[in-house]
């Protein structure tokens, strides 16, 4: 347990449990409302925040939070708005928002960024500040699912009878998603951009089949992300590989050894 | 006067200007069981949806309960046709029921479990289905069948004064089938029924009145099938088509009633 000592590896820890967090609360909810694509484009398009922050030389994890939420809010109102539409308009925002970021970066002064780390995650660099940012981020989130639980649960269920019951279902859904935005941003910071949506569906994939309720699919779903980031930490100090794409690889060898595994029946 | 559970006036609906519903006039008193009949497409669902408030009209007024759609909701039960359930939606059968109980506005949405009173009204709903030894079954384990009892169960948990069911005998057998549309005939002597159903036998047991829909709508006082209902149901003109289009087994309980000639007085539901 060495490698506890070093005060990066403390962080990468603590950065990767408050992500597992969030990604088992968040993600079952976006598994649910079958939402994974909206959130990879909430993911892709927060890469223009990435940008900004760079170009105007402001700290990343805020200005790209602020970006991000601003983006899931359009992605909000347009699929509310055109349902019929929601998967090319999704599309293009996905793509531009990328673009955007591209562009921004290129027109960044003196461009030395590590683009590596966004699109595939610098858990092993996440600063002290970031931490206290990612944990507040978290309690909100936490807070706000616990709150509307019923409104969340009833509405994922089965969103047609929710709005016959007059749940303000409109505004549950857009809470989901700026929760989505602002859950994306901080796991960007963990596995990187283009590996967001597997441990935001992966964990969660595989406690829906095994649970009897949402709130045990949360609870499940957070452990097995918990589990997959630490071991995946672990493998990435000892082999010297990717902390992010260790984490995934962890993930994706559980989720097909557990397709192996017969579901409990009941 | 009464004042009517349901009222239509001058409603056009229409989506990317194709009409779908034109001209509908409607008035439900208090206590009616209404079946809404008509082709598959031809505005039923629609309708429903424009009542409870997931579409809007084009023009016309609609009034559900005394309130505009989708303003009315803690006193109405729905059973949504396509149940937009994941397969996989973790969730036991008793607490889906439970969800028929969420109460609309923010206080509805807010809070973690449901009260213990809740499960016992949740538990009641099941056995009135029939569905009470499933309570604790996972509902994605259930036949399709038992899925819809489950989900009128919800519909109906929280003793609504307005009952509105999309298709309520699809998928579900026929054995069932008559024990469900029984259980409606017994749910309408607490409260007001509405059910869509392009399937014209649903029509036999309890229903007061019949609405049929296609585009327009006729309203029937009364539960007698008429040449134009199965026109409207199932196409085809007068001279050249038998009206009964059903093949089926056992004995015969079919009645064929003739045609009304063409005064449409008593289609439009006018008193005489």
């Amino acid at each position: 347990m060495d490698i506890l000592g070093f005060e990066f590896m403390q962080n990468a820890l603590i950065a990767g449990l408050l992500a597992s967090i969030i990604c088992g609360v968040i993600g079952s909810l976006v598994v649910v409302n079958r939402m994974v694509f909206i959130s990879g484009g909430i993911a892709h398009a927060s890469y223009g925040g990435v940008g900004l922050a760079f170009l105007l030389g402001l700290p990343v994890l805020p200005v790209t939070t602020a970006f991000t939420v601003c983006m899931a809010m359009i992605m909000a109102l347009v699929t509310l708005r055109a349902r019929e539409r929601v998967d090319t308009v999704i599309g293009v925002i996905w793509a531009s928002g990328m673009a955007l970021g591209i562009i921004l970066l290129d027109l960044t002064p003196g461009y030395n960024v590590d683009l590596m780390s966004y699109l595939f995650g610098s858990i092993l660099a996440v600063p002290r500040q970031d931490l206290w940012l990612m944990a507040g981020l978290a309690v909100v989130v936490f807070g706000l699912v616990l709150v509307f639980y019923r409104g969340f649960l009833v509405m994922s269920f089965d969103e047609e009878f929710a709005r016959s019951r007059g749940v303000p279902v409109d505004f549950l859904y857009c809470l989901l998603i700026v929760m989505v935005g602002l859950c994306v941003v901080m796991i960007i910071r963990v596995v990187g951009l283009i590996l967001v949506i597997a441990l935001l569906t992966i964990p969660p994939f595989m406690a829906e089949r095994r649970t009897r309720s949402l709130s045990l699919m949360m609870f499940l779903a957070t452990t097995l992300s918990a589990i997959f980031t630490v071991t995946g930490l672990w493998l990435s100090y000892s082999l010297d590989i990717t902390s992010g794409a260790a984490i995934i690889a962890v993930a994706a060898v559980c989720f097909f050894t557990s397709l192996l595994i017969p579901q409990k029946t009941g | 006067m009464v004042e009517p559970v349901v009222q239509i006036q001058g409603l056009t609906y229409s989506i990317g200007g194709i009409p779908i519903l034109e001209d509908v006039e409607l008035r439900i008193e208090r206590g009616d069981y209404l079946a809404v009949l008509g082709p598959n497409g031809g505005g039923k669902s629609t309708l429903l949806k424009l009542m409870i408030g997931l579409l809007k009209q084009d023009s016309g007024s609609i009034s559900v309960l005394g309130a505009p759609p989708g303003e009315a909701g803690g006193r109405i039960g729905y059973l949504p046709q396509h149940t937009h359930v994941a397969q996989s939606f973790p969730i036991t059968v008793l607490d889906a029921v439970c969800m028929g109980m969420v109460q609309p506005g923010f206080g509805g949405i807010a809070g973690l479990f449901h009260p213990g009173e809740a499960k016992d009204k949740a538990r009641q709903a099941l056995e009135r289905v029939n569905m009470q030894k499933f309570e604790s079954r996972n509902l994605a384990r259930l036949s399709g069948g038992q899925k819809q009892r489950v989900f009128i169960a919800r519909a109906l948990v929280d003793c609504p004064e307005l009952l509105l069911l999309d298709e309520p005998t699809a998928s579900v057998d026929s054995a069932s089938r008559d024990s469900l549309l029984r259980l409606l005939a017994e749910l309408n002597e607490e409260m007001t029924v509405i059910m869509v159903s392009h399937d014209i036998s649903s029509l036999a047991s309890g229903v007061k009145s019949v609405a049929c829909v296609n585009k327009t709508l006729h309203f029937h006082r009364a539960p007698v099938l008429t040449g134009d209902m199965f026109k409207m149901s199932y196409g085809g003109s007068d001279n050249d088509c038998c009206p009964v289009e059903l093949v089926t087994h056992g004995h015969v309980p079919h009645r064929v009633l003739g045609p009304h000639g063409h005064d449409h007085g008593s289609d439009k539901g006018e008193e005489s």
